[in-house]
């Protein structure tokens, strides 16, 4: 017995040295060279000043705000749309179809999204020509706020979609019969039963999608015509057109803080779970 | 289980297959001698390809051409090393900055055929004195684009007609601090290159008042736009208005006469030049007049080169938007490179004017 366990420890450590190696090299080591980074001014040297130049800047702070702002309403919207969608996909016929379906427009490049966006949008676009065709007259699509919310949220609806999906089909049917058996109404059991046993994939779903909210930067230009102003633009400013490395990884490690507290957040209830 | 095995080889192998063909292609392309290469390093769309075609075919070099699609992206990727570009055609603060970064190779005037065919006034320029270091390649202005279908002649001659509050959320900006900041630093009767802290929290003032008539800050969209009437005003630079004039006839093209920006765009040989008598070959054919005249109708920038402005027709060289007057040419002035430090200044106040909009 004892000499089993052994045997399968070694075996194990170059599968394991393999995974550390790979972590370490992908995902610890860029974080602690953005670390590393934000620590230097744009003269090289060592300084704490980019940390307080975004603390004491109103302009930093804004954005910090609206970037949240923002990432919240596009994760709301985004949550409003898929939670009905993936309870309707439980219930449908050739269910795989419908969820490649909704996988599909993943595999098109952002860009081209973007981009095809601008056309549907634009003064001659067809929602345009739709609104002049009923009579309300042109309208200024493209370039607000609503606009930029709307194409945020359908890029990122799948990610959304797809864990709510998958913890609502891992109901089992019969607590839901129980449910109905016991007396509750359509909706008792929608609030009382389904929603908090598919409670895990709404939070990984509101993870997968806020968290890339916050960063959001081509669309903020292409859609929102740099009127939405988010932490992404500022990061991308600062590495692609003032080489001010240190300013820019200071707000990368910004975000990576807020990124372990909404992952705190939302993981908060997990535990609670795993102890009943 | 067993079909999915069969799936993954059948993926695996075509995978190879494919790789193995990429790499014959590799191997086909890079034929013959490896000295006799030219590896280039420019701007997307910035040359006539079939002067590659005539180049290759006259001096013998392959060419390897590469694009890059901003300044400090070209920069960063000569300066990390890594490379072997021959010949890149930066901006004029950018050459500036490459000499002060010593990424530049001087260039022997000796070597080079036709350099008395460029126009005096577009030698020795601030950002590279004597031309030591580079070669006029296309040159323009910043000015400011309109559609004669919603705006007058007589409405739009200077900058300050921006500021009416009847083009509310009319005008689009190129997204760059510099020439943003600029056009309003003139406007407040300064120059583009100002480092007074004073004059720009003014021009930046100034500019926040523009906000409510702003509709998007955007980049190469703002072709596209403005072919499709999406706006009827923009500011952009003169490459990106012959392109849109193009597209569609109710555009017009204006460089203020009170002040605007004149920027270069020059050939140079960055410090990772591996073949340099095939760089100074490239130089001497880009020199000469036909080939030059040849590049400036394909690209529709204006071309430094006086002999090849001769070879072009008369409604291309007389267009007034394109090649202005001396007395507005008097006025134009070119971006110094002013440091790391005013750059961010001019950004950061660029970037509270966005969040204003």
């Amino acid at each position: 017995m004892k000499k089993v366990t052994t045997l399968t420890k070694t075996n194990r450590l170059p599968y394991f040295s393999l995974y550390f190696l790979w972590i370490g090299l992908f995902v610890i080591a860029p974080v602690a060279l953005i670390v590393y980074q934000s620590f230097f001014g744009i003269d090289h040297s060592l300084t704490l000043n980019n940390y307080r130049t975004y603390l004491s800047s109103s302009v930093y702070l804004r954005m910090t705000f609206n970037s949240f702002w923002f990432a919240f309403l596009i994760t709301a919207l985004t949550l409003a749309i898929s939670y009905p969608t993936a309870y309707f996909l439980t219930k449908l016929e050739h269910r795989q179809l419908w969820i490649l379906l909704i996988i599909l427009p993943t595999w098109i490049n952002l860009l081209l999204k973007a981009y095809a966006f601008i056309g549907i949008f634009s003064q001659s676009g067809s929602v345009n020509n739709f609104l002049t065709f009923i009579g309300v007259g042109p309208q200024q699509l493209l370039f607000t706020n609503t606009s930029f919310i709307l194409v945020a949220a359908y890029i990122q609806i799948p990610f959304m979609i797809l864990p709510i999906y998958n913890s609502l089909v891992d109901i089992d049917p019969a607590i839901i019969n129980a449910s109905h058996d016991l007396g509750a109404n359509n909706f008792q059991t929608l609030w009382r039963v389904i929603f908090p046993m598919s409670i895990n994939g709404v939070r990984s779903g509101v993870q997968a999608v806020f968290i890339p909210s916050l960063s959001l930067f081509m669309i903020t230009r292409l859609i929102g015509g740099n009127k939405v102003i988010t932490l992404g633009t500022a990061i991308e400013e600062h590495f692609m057109t003032t080489m001010n490395w240190g300013m820019g990884s200071t707000i990368g490690v910004v975000l990576i803080i807020i990124m372990f507290i909404t992952m705190a957040l939302t993981a908060g209830g997990r535990k609670g779970k795993a102890k009943s | 289980m067993k079909r999915f095995g069969l799936f993954a080889i059948v993926i695996v192998i075509i995978s190879a297959l494919l790789g193995l063909g990429v790499h014959q292609l590799n191997q086909a392309s890079g034929q013959g001698n490896a000295a006799k290469t030219l590896t280039i390093f420019n701007w997307g769309d910035y040359i006539d390809p079939a002067l590659i075609a005539k180049f290759e075919k006259q001096t013998g070099y392959q060419v390897k051409y590469e694009t890059f699609d901003s300044n400090e992206a070209m920069f960063t990727k000569i300066q990390q090393g890594g490379t072997a570009y021959d010949i890149a055609v930066p901006s004029d603060y950018m050459i500036q900055k490459m000499r002060k970064a010593k990424l530049l190779l001087p260039i022997d005037h000796r070597k080079l055929k036709g350099l008395d065919n460029i126009n005096t006034q577009f030698l020795n320029q601030s950002f590279d004195p004597h031309n030591r270091y580079s070669v006029p390649y296309f040159w323009g202005t910043l000015g400011i684009i309109y559609n004669d279908k919603y705006v007058r002649a007589d409405e739009m001659q200077h900058w300050q007609d921006l500021w009416n509050p009847k083009w509310r959320n009319s005008i689009m900006l190129v997204d760059s601090a510099r020439d943003i900041m600029g056009f309003a630093l003139v406007r407040d009767g300064y120059s583009m290159n100002s480092t007074n802290l004073d004059q720009l929290q003014q021009a930046a003032g100034t500019l926040n008042k523009l906000a409510p008539n702003t509709k998007a800050v955007v980049a190469d969209e703002i072709k596209m736009y403005m072919i499709a009437n999406e706006a009827p005003l923009a500011v952009t630079w003169s490459g990106e208005a012959s392109e849109m004039l193009a597209g569609n006839s109710h555009l017009h093209y204006v460089v203020p006469t009170e002040g605007s920006n004149l920027w270069f765009d020059n050939i140079v040989m960055p410090k990772t030049a591996k073949h340099q008598k095939a760089a100074y070959a490239f130089m001497n054919f880009m020199l000469e007049p036909k080939n030059a005249a040849q590049n400036a109708e394909y690209i529709g920038y204006a071309t430094p080169n006086n002999k090849a402005k001769a070879l072009l027709p008369k409604a291309v060289r007389d267009d007034r938007q394109f090649y202005p007057p001396a007395a507005a040419m008097k006025h134009l002035e070119v971006y110094a490179d002013l440091g790391t430090k005013w750059v961010q200044q001019y950004n950061d106040l660029f970037l509270e004017f966005k969040m204003h909009s």
